[in-house]
Formats: C-alpha cells, structure tokens, sequence
C-alpha cells in the first residue's frame, strides 16, 4: 500500500530560515564584499547582486578526525601491475596515497574559498545597513496630502464597472432559494401525493384526482419561473475607499561645480556619490525625481548626460548654484508634498567673496525647506574657504546639514555612511 | 507466461502511472517476499530537493546555520551545472517517505520507486542496526518536538545563545552514540513527559558529585580512583549528565542532538550494504517487470544506462576516482552472493560451504538483516570479486620513506585485502577513538579525554578548536591526550592553551 502525494506546491522556501542564519552569521564578510563591490565595480550595475567569497576555514565546522602520520591501510580498485612488496614514492601534497575521508567529497576541493551569491534585495540591504534618511519618520507622519484607493469589502451601490460577479450571482441563488421555498415544498408535497394516488390505478377517481394534481404542480412551476434571475439588490460592488498615505515623493537635487578646474576623475567620484544617494532613495520612496544642477560662474540646469560629460571652464561662484536651487524648490516642489534632498560636490574652489553668500542663502532659502543638504568636498588638498564658511552653519543645523570630505574612490562609501548614519534622535 | 501489455511507453510521468508502477513493483517484490513499512511516495521539485538536502534529508529539521550553509553551497554548485542532483532521498521513518524528483522521465520513476520504496525501504525494515537503533514510526514526531523546543529555546535564551550550543554539540555529534548498548526507542509523547522529570534530577544528582561541603573530620574520604570509572565512549551523553554549569534547556538541547546523531548512526555503518541491496533490487525487480513485458526495451536501455553509471567503479588511478564507490562493492557483492547460491564454483563450494548453492534470497536476506559494512565484507566478500575489482592494499608507514603494496588479488592476499577492507568500514577505525577518561572532581574540575591511537594515527589540525567546543559545554579546564597502546602518552591539548613548563608539569 504506497500513498503518493504531489508536494510540489508546498512551500518552496524551507531553507529560508537557515539561509538568514549563515548570512547573519557571516555578516561582516558579506559587508565587507559588498564594499568592495561598491567600490571597484562601475557604477551602472552597482545595484545587482554580488558574489561574497569566505575562506573555507572560517566557515569550517571542526570535527576531530585522523591527521598525517601513523600508520594507513587503504584498499584501492583497478589494480594493474602492482605485485606484493612494490614500493614507490609518497605522492606529494596527497593524503599520503589515500583520498580524505568520507567528509571531503562535499566539500568540494578542500580548501576553495566558499563562494556564494547573494541577490539584489540582499546586496542592497547590506550595503544601506544601518543608514537611515534623517527625519523620514517626521515627514511621513506629518502631510498626509495625498491619497491611495484600497479595496474595502463589497457594498450594494457602486458603478457597474465595479461589479463583482460572483458575490451577485451567490447572492442572486441565495434569494432565489430564499423566495422559492415555500413553492419548492408545495411541489414536493403533492408530487409525493401523486405517487400515492399512481398506486391506486387503475381507478377512475385516482385518474381524475391525479390530472388535478398535474396542473396544480404546473401552475407551482410557473410561479417559480417567475422568479426573476437576477434581481437588482443581487448586485454587489467591490467597495473602494481612500486612503490617506504618507507622502512617498522625494526630489534629489544634485548641484556640482563644473569650473576648470573639476577633472574628470573629480566628476566620476562625485557621480558615484550621487548615483548611491539615488540608490538610497529609491529604497525609500516610490517616486523619486533628480534635477541636476551645475554651475560655473552661471548655474544651469541641465540633463544627466551634460551634467557628468560637459566640458566647461572658468571661474566659480558658488552661490548661483544654490540661488537657482532654491528657486526650482519653491518654484516646482513644494515642501509639502515633497521630500528634497540636496547633495552638493565640488572641489572646495570659490570665488572669494561668494563663501559668505552661499552661506546666507542655505540659511535662510534652502535649509528650512530641505530634508538633507550633504556636501561632499572632493579634494586632496588643504580645505578651501566654502568648507570654512560651511562649518558655521553645522552648529545651527545640525540635523539637516553634513558635509564630509573625498579623496580617493574608496573613501565614497565610508563618507556616504558617516553622512547617513542613522540618527535616531533626529528622526524621533 | 503470458506476455503482457507494456504499462506505458513514452517518458512523460503522470500521477496514474507512477501508482501503476507502483502496484505492479510492490507486487513482484512481495512475491520476492521483500518486507516494507507502507511507503509514502512524494513528488518535489529540484528546489525543495535542495531544501531536503541541506537539512540532512529530514522532512524537517531544527534551524542552524550550517543548513543554510549547505543549502547555500548545494544551490550554487547545481545552479552552475556543477552537480545533478540525487533521483531521490528516502527517510527511515514509518510509512517510509521517498521523494521523487518532477524533473526525472518516468524510466527514472520507476527505478527510483524500485530502488527506494522496496530496497531501501526494506532495509530499513529489516537491518539489526536500524532495528536497535532507530525507531521509524517516532522520528518525525521526535523531530518535530525538538524543533519546536529549540525555537521555544531560542525565543527566550536567544539565538546565539542557542546557536553557540548547537555548534559545540555539532563539532561532537560522532561521539554522541554509546556503541554497545542498547538504546531505548521512545515516543514523541513520553519525551515530552519525561523531560520535566529529567531537568529536575539531573540538577538534584549533579549536586551531589559536585557537593563541596567538606567532610566530618574522621570520615574517611574514599579513594575514588577517577570518575567515571570506566573510560565513556559517549561524550556528549557525559556531559549532558555531569557538564556543572549547563542550564537544563542545554541539557535537553545535548540530548536533541545526540538523539538525532544516533539516528544516523546505523546509516554511517550500513552504506556500502544498504546501497548494495538497493540496487540488486532495483536490478531484478525492473528486469522482472521486463520478462512479464510491463516494460518495453526502451525503458530498460533508459535504465540499463543509469544503473550501469550508478554502480561503475573508476580505477584508482582516474581522474575520477574518490575511493571505493559503495554502490559497486555492496551491488556487486549482492549479485555475488546470489551467483554462489545459485552456480558455485570449486572455489566457492571451499571458501562458502554454509550457503553455496543454498537459496539465494534466503542467503540474502540472511545477510542484509544480520551485517553491517564490516562485517559483511569479511564474510561476503568473494575471491572471484576481489579479482574482479582487482583490490589491492597500500600501506602508508609515516615513518618508511616509501609506500608499499602489501597484498593483491591473488591466492595469498585474498584473505588480506578483505579483512584490510573490512577494517577500513570499521567506524571504530576510521573515526578517532576518544572516550572520557576522567573528571578531576575534588580539585579544579577539569575534564580529561583520552584518544586510544589506532595504527599511530595522531589527530588532525581541527582538534584544538573542537576542544574549544567541548570547554564551551564543559565550562571548566579540559584536556586531551593521544595515548599509545602502551599508556604513554604522545601528545596532549589543552584548553585553554597552558603554558610550556605547566604541559612538563602535568607530563612529570
């Protein structure tokens, strides 16, 4: 007697709870992998997958078992030329002439690195593990503004767009039976009666008696016919309602110096400080626009393509850049509906006398209305007269306002990080 | 007979068929009288296949992270084409579970269903080891208690706290089988009843061997020469019963673990046989299917050719040779013994006067039912099979420069080369001998392990750091001594680490 059960459809994910426990286990090397992923990979697929790779004897599982030495006697298959007493050399690096033990087999080539993939969900996890956008949680609550339709049950009024077919017709049957009973067990009655009366025949009485019954049973069934189908309170409608959700929309204003003297190399770090910011957000919002901003001596806003690739020269004024900001905010983004975030990256070069400007407009335009403003200095050099200027304004705003200095490509992701730490006080 | 009608023709699978061929295999192996728990048969995918390997092919297990691991490792490995995947995995339990893979062509279906559901699975019926040692219809409820105490565990203690233990408890699960006792079997339902019970001696008997209160003076304090007083082979069990500091749910969490090592334990010592008759099953209940005309000839070449790469044995000098593949030696011996029953030889007759040209399925039955590995080689194994394998012994003598061969397949080596054979299925051989030697219980309460050397062999690179699980468990001092048959000792650990003249102090 043998059971056969299809168990395809059980759930497929039963490892699931044992993959989170090695992961956790071995989170630090997975973060380690994925900084380095985030580092050295280019920065259009940053965001798949990756590979983390972790030494074989950190992840060993000790047993004790036979090492080297003593004495070994192993049978072997296949055997050709051999006779008693042949001796030959110790193969080197070998167990000694004999393969390990049963454990080696799944274990592949013994002392490989342990490779394995984790997925895009997981990579991007990781790599925003622990950071926290400031005041996220402040901003949901506050501006309900805007509004999603959740279903909510059935209702008996509604378009007929709306109308959920099976609810109706059960609804429809349920009344039919509902109004029809009393009928239903009229016929059934006199049905049984007939038969009686058939037991009788051939009697003339019972003959007369019978077609009496029949019509009365038709008439029975006319009137049950006469029930209608379906009726109009049969109808039901799938009930819509609106919701009021927190606001999900985010703008990410990139701003960058385009001056001379910014290479290209400069432009590269700093587009792989926007594109994780960008990353960031998309986590986080469902609807994220990017307007970017460049600026010389003029500010300009411009396309993805001419932002990064552009070639242009002269002096700097910083402050055009920040002015023209500040009006696209008030302009186009409403701090009501919209979660503005700024990023701004330069080298630190300004005209002189410009510093104490930018300073007054972040004040007293841009800070008030913005989420975060995080200002990445990129440069190897000594700081430069915007990043003095900027240090004032920290104290005042320390809760929307970072900066943080550049050097080198590996210094991104660690700044990126120190920007976004989580801050809890600032978010409660 | 009369020729039948083949059951089906073509590849595709359907669940009418396989209970077809189902009907049909259990009807030749009965008539074969092959006896089996009732079989449950489930079809899965490759996904839940993996699943199923990395929790050790359990229906269900505990969570641990060196699951995931392996799931982790499995999913690569068959995800870059490194790996098929097995046809099937059976458990040892009552109905006996088999899982079919969907992927495989109803060929394969059949042949799994032959292999699983009436090889093994009468194997596991009959085999003494898996009789005495394993008690199918409870381990799945057993399973599911442990689970669900060690999530309850988890919940409260935490998850490193639980996972710490289960690692220590892993890296000795070898040595959590007591070898020649008899275990007693017992039901999800007493377990749960009985563990309140235990949690509460355990606590009041540890007491008293750690009672510290000192004597009334005049009482003589009584030589105990070392405790235990005899060596214990089951470490995880000594210290389930005397570990001093382990909380009871660690206790319970020692014995979770040490029950389910002993699960496995018959399968560790079986393989070569439980393999062996499971495919001499397969073997000749498709062929019969086939002299019935239940088959046709495309399914036995579709089968012919998965059962020939089953049970071929590389030569040792292949690429592809990784030891003796025990589905060739336990087929071919199965094959041999039925051949001695059935057509002796001369050779035979001198060397198997107690069944040559016997019954054969008496023989066999005779066999799977009272051997294992060890000791079915010695006394199954054939002259004409030696030749035919060509098996030879090397010895590799550390202290000679060179290898050497010792015996071939000839006259004088026959004899050698199965008990060589034999010795290297001896689980006593192939795993360390380390038992517990003694407790310091009036002074530092360390704990001493003696490894017994077999052949000289000295312990492996891992040893120290599974020492360090064991003083996790233990929670005081713990030693381990390679000891040579003489009693000298010729290499010691220590955890944790002493220092260089504490170790000659200890050795004067």
């Amino acid at each position: 007697m043998s059971y056969i059960i299809d168990r395809r459809l059980n759930s497929k994910k039963k490892s699931t709870v044992n993959r989170q426990r090695f992961l956790r286990r071995y989170k630090k090397h997975i973060k380690d992998a994925v900084e380095d992923a985030v580092n050295n990979r280019s920065i259009t697929d940053i965001d798949k997958g990756g590979n983390v790779t972790i030494p074989r004897r950190d992840i060993s599982e000790p047993v004790f078992h036979h090492g080297e030495g003593g004495i070994k006697q192993k049978v072997f298959p296949g055997n050709k030329e051999f006779v008693v007493g042949d001796q030959f050399q110790r193969p080197q690096g070998g167990g000694g002439g004999g393969a390990g033990d049963g454990k080696a087999s799944n274990q592949g080539e013994g002392e490989d690195d342990f490779t394995f993939q984790i997925d895009q969900e997981e990579f991007l996890d990781f790599m925003f593990d622990g950071l926290e956008l400031p005041y996220l949680v402040k901003k949901q609550l506050k501006n309900t503004t805007q509004y999603e339709t959740r279903r909510a049950g059935f209702t008996n009024a509604g378009s007929p767009d709306k109308i959920h077919i099976v609810r109706s017709l059960r609804a429809a049957h349920a009344r039919r039976i509902a109004l029809s009973g009393k009928e239903r067990r009229k016929i059934r009655e006199l049905e049984e009666e007939m038969e009686t009366l058939r037991a009788r025949l051939p009697d003339t009485d019972a003959e007369s008696q019978i077609q009496h019954l029949k019509t009365e049973i038709d008439e029975l069934k006319a009137k049950l016919k006469r029930v209608p189908f379906l009726d109009d309170f049969d109808i039901k409608y799938n009930n819509m309602i609106k919701v009021p959700v927190p606001s999900s929309k985010a703008v990410m204003f990139c701003v960058m110096d385009v001056s001379g003297s910014m290479t290209q190399s400069i432009k590269d770090m700093a587009k792989r400080f926007f594109i994780l910011l960008y990353l960031f957000l998309k986590r986080n919002y469902k609807h994220i626009e990017v307007v970017f901003v460049r600026h010389h001596t003029h500010a300009k806003e411009v396309d993805e393509q001419e932002f990064f690739y552009s070639r242009e020269t002269g002096g700097t004024i910083v402050s055009s850049a920040l002015d023209l900001t500040a009006e696209i905010i008030e302009q186009r983004y409403s701090p009501s509906d919209w979660n503005i975030y700024v990023a701004q990256a330069s080298d630190g070069d300004n005209w002189d006398g410009d510093s104490s400007k930018c300073s007054d407009v972040l004040n007293s335009r841009i800070l008030k209305m913005v989420q975060y403003f995080a200002y990445v200095e990129i440069t190897t050099g000594p700081h430069q007269n915007l990043w003095h200027e900027y240090e004032k304004l920290q104290a005042s705003w320390a809760d929307s306002f970072a900066m943080q200095q550049i050097r080198e490509p590996s210094d991104i992701f660690p700044v990126f990080r120190s920007l976004f730490e989580k801050k809890t006080e600032g978010a409660a | 007979m009369k020729k039948r009608e083949p059951i089906s023709t073509g590849a595709e699978w359907t669940f009418d068929l396989i209970a077809e061929y189902d009907h049909e295999i259990g009807r030749i192996a009965n008539e074969y009288g092959l006896d089996t728990y009732p079989n449950q048969i489930e079809v899965i995918t490759s996904e839940q296949m993996m699943d199923a390997y990395s929790s050790v092919g359990m229906p269900l297990n505990y969570n641990h992270w060196s699951f995931g691991k392996q799931f982790v490792d499995t999913q690569q490995n068959y995800k870059r084409g490194r790996m098929g995947l097995a046809y099937e995995i059976v458990i040892n339990s009552n109905p006996c579970i088999s899982y079919l893979m969907e992927e495989n062509t109803m060929t394969m279906q059949a042949l799994v269903i032959a292999h699983a559901c009436y090889g093994h699975n009468s194997f596991f019926k009959g085999n003494y080891l898996f009789r005495t040692w394993t008690d199918a219809s409870a381990i799945i409820d057993y399973l599911l208690f442990a689970k669900s105490y060690i999530n309850r565990c988890e919940e409260r203690y935490g998850v490193d706290a639980v996972e710490e233990l289960l690692d220590s408890c892993h890296a000795l699960m070898s040595y959590g089988v007591n070898r020649y006792v008899r275990p007693q079997p017992l039901t999800a339902d007493e377990e749960k009843e009985r563990q309140q019970a235990r949690e509460e001696y355990i606590q009041r008997h540890l007491n008293d061997l750690w009672n510290t209160i000192p004597k009334k003076e005049g009482e003589e304090i009584p030589m105990v020469a070392r405790f235990p007083q005899e060596p214990e082979e089951n470490i995880l069990y000594f210290i389930e019963k005397n570990a001093p500091l382990l909380e009871p749910w660690q206790r319970e969490i020692v014995r979770i673990v040490r029950k389910v090592a002993q699960y496995f334990y018959p399968q560790k010592q079986t393989q070569v046989m439980n393999e062996g008759w499971a495919c001499f099953w397969h073997y000749t209940l498709l062929h019969k299917m086939h002299d019935e005309g239940l088959v046709n000839d495309g399914f036995m070449m579709e089968f012919l050719h998965s059962h020939t790469s089953v049970v071929y044995q590389p030569p040792f000098d292949s690429p592809y040779f990784s030891g003796i593949n025990p589905y060739t030696l336990g087929y071919n011996m199965m094959q041999d013994i039925k051949r001695i029953c059935v057509d002796p030889t001369d050779e035979d007759r001198e060397w198997f006067p107690e069944f040559a040209g016997k019954d054969w399925n008496e023989t066999l039955d005779d066999a799977m039912r009272n051997y294992k590995d060890e000791s079915f080689i010695l006394q199954f194994l054939s002259p004409r099979l030696i030749r035919e394998l060509k098996l030879f012994t090397i010895m590799d003598d550390a202290g000679k420069a060179n290898l050497e061969v010792t015996s071939i397949h000839d006259e004088s080596g026959y004899r050698k080369v199965r008990e060589d054979l034999a010795a290297q299925y001896n689980l006593g051989n192939r795993e360390p001998n380390i038992q517990v030697y003694n407790v310091d219980v009036r002074g530092d309460r360390s704990l001493t392990l003696r490894h017994f050397m077999y052949n000289q062999q000295p312990l492996g690179e891992s040893s120290d750091e599974v020492l360090k699980h064991i003083h996790r468990l233990w929670g005081f001092d713990v030693h381990l001594e390679s000891v040579l048959p003489d009693g000298t000792v010729s290499k010691s650990y220590h955890c944790p680490e002493m220092a260089q003249e504490e170790i000659t102090e200890s050795l004067l």
